[in-house]
């Protein structure tokens, strides 16, 4: 769940962490108040959160208040995935000195933060110039540590007065990155006239499974409990699936968002799902859909999310795959596509492009989709191979 | 209709046997018997059949009065 930068800033403004001068502008005449008071350059930041929305440039920079009034009159009529701007954040134009980022590393399985004397995305940073980034791991489960937030500062160069003012602040965002199970936490820091370091950029995301614990923050903020901060508006088809996942507690079918191709899929289990729909994307097929379904879910549930894919305009044939299931089992999910497919009218056999839902119960998954004659396969095909015969089933893009 | 599995209920076995009809109800965790109209008995609730976890409690609770048939290995 993305925090609009007003919002991250206050996180770190309660641990202690100023941001740049700076307020937050209803509107232009409100933005040309405050870059008054500011006074000199003032950056313009429009409050969104859609990917979208940023490339087609959230940021401006004013020379004055009048300059000033009129960006923030053209970012406000910016399109965030269908909503307006929640503001415009306008802010005294102070040069980045260096940039800090928390996440997890997928690979070793715990919290990593990274910093670099450049300042800017470290994602970015780190591709175009590796060797400007350094990098820390540390526990999720144990209390951080300030010797931790010294060596990467130590390791990024700077010593004396300058390590000493850095540390602390790093330490703080460990904590808070911790503490309000954020999944992303990105701070560009600046020196502000007094040299004090002051938040120039924040960029923070909250892992949707944490909203609940972090109900109490989540309100002080005034995020909304109904304010899903999806990146777009959600499409009638995506509705109808999460209604699926509402209206039967057994499992997960979910998220579910809408492409325009003609695959669908029923696909999950461990990041199975991303894993699937990248590999019939690389075979260069065309997903309709992407989808989650895990966690066992039932018979029932797995049907009507297969039929909302059938019937989604375009859908030629569907793809029924995932990583190996343990707690899920493949022959419930046989018995449900299986029925959907049925119900709705079509032949199994050409309508399943393939299915590899290796793990529990899979002997009489395979019992199940031998009768009903559908090409199916074991955990011994590779996801990328399975993608790959499915893609061949259906088409490739351009067909 | 279910497709994929059938549940048989001995009527006999199940209205002889005291209590059984209600442990069936019970034991089931995906709602596959509800009680009969008649006294003691039970019935499958057909939209239900084909959740069959194929966790045989039904079978353990009555090994003669229930019987779970996959259907996809006839």
């Amino acid at each position: 769940m993305r925090f609009y930068e007003s919002e991250a800033k206050k996180l770190l403004a309660k641990h202690g962490i100023a941001p740049v001068p700076g307020k937050l502008a209803i509107n232009a005449a409100d933005a040309e108040r405050i870059a008054s008071e500011l006074g000199g350059a003032v950056v313009l930041k429009a409050q969104v959160i859609s990917p979208a929305a940023f490339k087609a440039g959230a940021v401006r920079t004013a020379a004055n208040a009048s300059e000033a009034k009129q960006a923030a009159d053209a970012l406000l009529r910016l399109d965030d995935g269908g909503r307006r701007p929640q503001g415009i954040l306008v802010e005294q134009r102070i040069a980045g000195a260096c940039s800090i980022a928390f996440t997890y590393d997928g690979t070793r399985k715990r919290p990593v933060m990274a910093a670099s004397t450049s300042a800017g995305s470290i994602e970015r940073i780190a591709d175009e110039h590796p060797d400007r980034v350094v990098r820390r791991h540390f526990s999720a489960l144990l209390p951080f540590s300030d010797y931790l937030a010294k060596e990467l500062v130590n390791a990024l160069g700077w010593k004396g007065a300058e390590s000493t003012a850095l540390t602390p602040v790093v330490s703080r965002l460990a904590q808070l990155f911790l503490k309000y199970d954020l999944t992303q936490l990105e701070v560009t820091l600046g020196k502000l006239d007094d040299g004090k370091l002051a938040a120039v950029d924040c960029r923070a995301d909250m892992e949707v499974e944490g909203r609940r614990r972090q109900k109490a923050v989540l309100e002080e903020l005034g995020i909304r409990v109904d304010d899903s901060r999806a990146v777009r508006e959600p499409t009638p088809f995506e509705v109808e699936a999460a209604k699926i996942d509402v209206e039967d507690p057994r499992g997960v079918a979910g998220p579910v968002v809408e492409f325009d191709g003609n695959i669908g899929l029923v696909i999950g289990a461990g990041g199975g799902s991303l894993t699937l729909t990248d590999a019939v994307r690389r075979h260069g097929g065309r997903p309709a859909n992407y989808a989650a379904l895990g966690g066992n879910p039932s018979v029932k549930k797995a049907a009507r999310l297969t039929k909302l894919i059938l019937s989604k305009p375009g859908v030629e044939k569907i793809a029924v795959m995932s990583n190996v299931v343990s707690n899920t089992r493949a022959d419930l999910v046989a018995r449900g596509v299986i029925k959907a497919v049925t119900e709705l009218g079509f032949k199994p056999a050409e309508k399943i492009a393939i299915f590899r839902v290796p793990g529990a119960w899979e002997a009489d998954a395979f019992k199940i989709l031998e009768k009903y004659g559908v090409e199916y396969c074991d955990r011994t095909v590779s996801i990328s191979e399975a993608a790959k015969r499915a893609v061949d089933k259906i088409g490739k893009i351009g067909r | 209709m279910a497709m994929f599995i059938r549940v048989d209920i001995e009527d006999d076995v199940v209205r002889k046997t005291p209590g059984l009809a209600k442990k069936l109800v019970e034991v089931c965790p995906v709602n596959i018997f509800k009680l009969g109209s008649a006294e003691g008995t039970a019935e499958t609730v057909e939209e239900n059949v084909d959740e069959c976890t194929l966790c045989d409690l039904c079978m353990q609770a009555s090994p003669e009065g229930v019987r779970v048939v996959k259907l996809y290995e006839s």
